[in-house]
């Protein structure tokens, strides 16, 4: 592996903290791991390991601040395990309460921007096409690949932190030319144009797609740039990463390396070709639910974090009407903040939204134990929901939530699904 | 006496213990207990299984890249494997070992093998990248 001077350095010990050191090892071990030829300088980090999974990971980051790690690049964070504003939502006991705390703080020390948040592409971090980043959480790494045209392969626990303190990555996979190019095409343009603008068409096309490519990287088309909008987009890219290693869908006119299905494709031929069928979306939006009946126990909203825009027309769709279940609404500090200027939050609050800021529903005990239905519009948390809660998800449209919500009971509208 | 193997060593050590080979594809996280060691996973093969003092024989790795995290608090906890032969290359789970190293705790060693022709049960032995396997 081609190691520069700086580099050879900063391993060596010669130059630089103990802590940058540690971190120039995990990197170069990946490296060499993966069969990388050289690093590859970043320019922006997304750091996945803020997350407790036990105490073993608190130390390490600590000591890692402790010895004097700092990141080199702009480093969002994402979800932590404790809504920093409302502690006790969390039911962790105290003692690994506290230590999730540590961890959360240990990356403040070491310079990241706690943004708390899994959407950060829409709390400001935004990387422009072509510049090679080192992202982690699967949604983020996706959006990133697909929508902004940046370069990142997933980067998860320590390598992530490693990645911004060192501000290099290992040069393989995503962030090379060859590992980019599309291989399947999904083409959706038999389906109706009404499904195609209908908001929930898209986590489920995610779920689809990430179940149809597996390992390859997957080219889709029969969306236009108008349908594609930024909160379908990540909903679908979400998806993607949940049921499948989706990392990278090349949306034909909107990705932007696939301008045409040829550039997509790398001028290859594809190797394989799907023609989605209305019962092929059908079946993957039915794979999303696990309940019988019509009880709904609660609706879990906002995996990825509920944009502001989201939460607005969530409090349209309400009308004024109480929820008879918990709503509770995952999204960051950057939408609270917007939504406390014309006072959106507490209209929702009122009618039974409990606000999850920082973090997750199914990162975390937040949910009352115990199990029951949970509605939602997330193929991503219907994904997680029975492993990560005991929960058992219903998939809806967010107008299928909101009715259910205040019905009390599941209502849902298929009626465009054909 | 018996048979070995080279492969590459991604973490070098040594170790040995009973194979395990997982039946079916698994993600540490979400898959393995951190604080027993345990096959956690629903409708695994293996589910309830302990991994502890195993030499685990990994065909394929899935999942969530937060297994580096579960290999790192197992290794805290002594209940790791004794070691990992890994049929593909990835670096997520030797991450775990790395940086377990790093921190003064005990590591695990992992091997890189195509087509690892282990059984649950063997008795295998890791040296650096050899892989010994001891007549039944």
């Amino acid at each position: 592996m081609h190691l520069t001077q700086i580099e050879r350095g900063i391993l060596a010990g010669e130059t630089g903290t103990v802590g940058g050191r540690m971190a120039m090892e995990i990197v170069v071990a990946a490296g060499r791991m993966l069969g990388a030829g050289a690093l590859v300088p970043v320019v922006s980090s997304h750091i996945d390991g803020c997350l407790y999974h036990g105490d073993s990971g608190v130390l390490f980051c600590e000591r890692l601040a402790d010895e004097g790690a700092r990141v080199q690049v702009p480093s969002s964070t994402n979800v932590g395990a404790l809504n920093l504003l409302k502690p006790d939502q969390c039911r962790l006991p105290p003692d690994q309460r506290k230590m999730a705390f540590r961890l959360m703080q240990a990356h403040d020390r070491m310079g990241c921007s706690p943004s708390w948040t899994c959407a950060p592409y829409q709390a400001g971090a935004r990387p422009s096409a072509g510049e090679q980043i080192a992202w982690g959480e699967s949604n983020a790494v996706a959006f990133a690949n697909t929508v902004l045209g940046a370069r990142t392969n997933r980067y998860g626990d320590f390598l992530d932190i490693a990645c911004a303190i060192t501000g290099r990555a290992p040069l393989y996979g995503l962030h090379t030319d060859a590992a980019r190019r599309g291989e399947i095409v999904i083409d959706v343009s038999a389906l109706s144009p009404a499904l195609r603008d209908e908001d929930s068409f898209y986590p489920v096309l995610g779920a689809l797609i990430g179940t149809l490519s597996r390992e390859s990287v997957p080219v889709l088309t029969g969306i236009t740039p108008e349908q594609a909008s930024e909160d379908r987009l990540k909903a679908l890219c979400a998806g993607a990463a949940s049921t499948g290693s989706t990392a990278l869908i090349h949306i034909i006119g909107v990705t932007p390396e696939a301008p045409t299905l040829e550039a997509a494709l790398g001028g290859e031929p594809a190797r394989e070709r799907v023609d989605v069928t209305a019962a092929m979306i059908r079946e993957a939006r039915d794979s999303l639910s696990r309940t019988q009946g019509d009880t709904v126990d609660c609706i879990a909203l906002g995996s990825p974090h509920f944009s502001a825009r989201e939460c607005r027309t969530l409090l349209r769709l309400l009308n004024g009407r109480a929820s008879r279940v918990p709503i509770y609404l995952c999204t960051g500090r950057h939408v609270m903040e917007t939504l406390a200027i014309d006072g959106t939050d507490t209209a929702l609050a009122a009618l039974g939204v409990e606000f999850v800021v920082d973090t997750c529903v199914v990162v975390t005990p937040i949910l009352p134990p115990g199990g029951g239905a949970m509605m939602t519009n997330s193929a991503k948390f219907a994904h997680y929901a029975k492993g990560n809660t005991g929960h058992d998800p219903v998939f809806g449209s967010l107008t299928d939530c909101v009715e259910s919500a205040v019905a009390g009971r599941l209502v849902r509208d298929f009626a465009l699904w054909g | 006496m018996g048979m070995s193997w080279q492969g590459e060593a991604l973490i070098e050590g040594a170790a040995a213990g009973p194979a395990l080979r997982l039946d079916a594809p698994l993600s540490f996280w979400g898959g393995v207990d951190p604080a027993s060691g345990e096959i956690c996973l629903a409708g695994h093969p293996q589910l309830g299984e302990r991994i502890t003092g195993t030499v685990l024989v990994i065909e394929r790795l899935v999942g969530s890249s937060s297994s580096s995290a579960v290999m790192l608090e197992l290794l805290y906890r002594s209940i790791g494997p004794a070691a990992l032969i890994l049929g593909t290359r990835d670096a997520i789970l030797p991450i775990g070992s790395l940086v377990a190293q790093q921190m003064g705790w005990t590591p695990c060693p992992v091997i890189l093998l195509k087509d690892p022709p282990f059984a649950t049960g063997d008795m295998v032995r890791v040296e650096r990248e050899t892989i010994y396997k001891d007549d039944a």
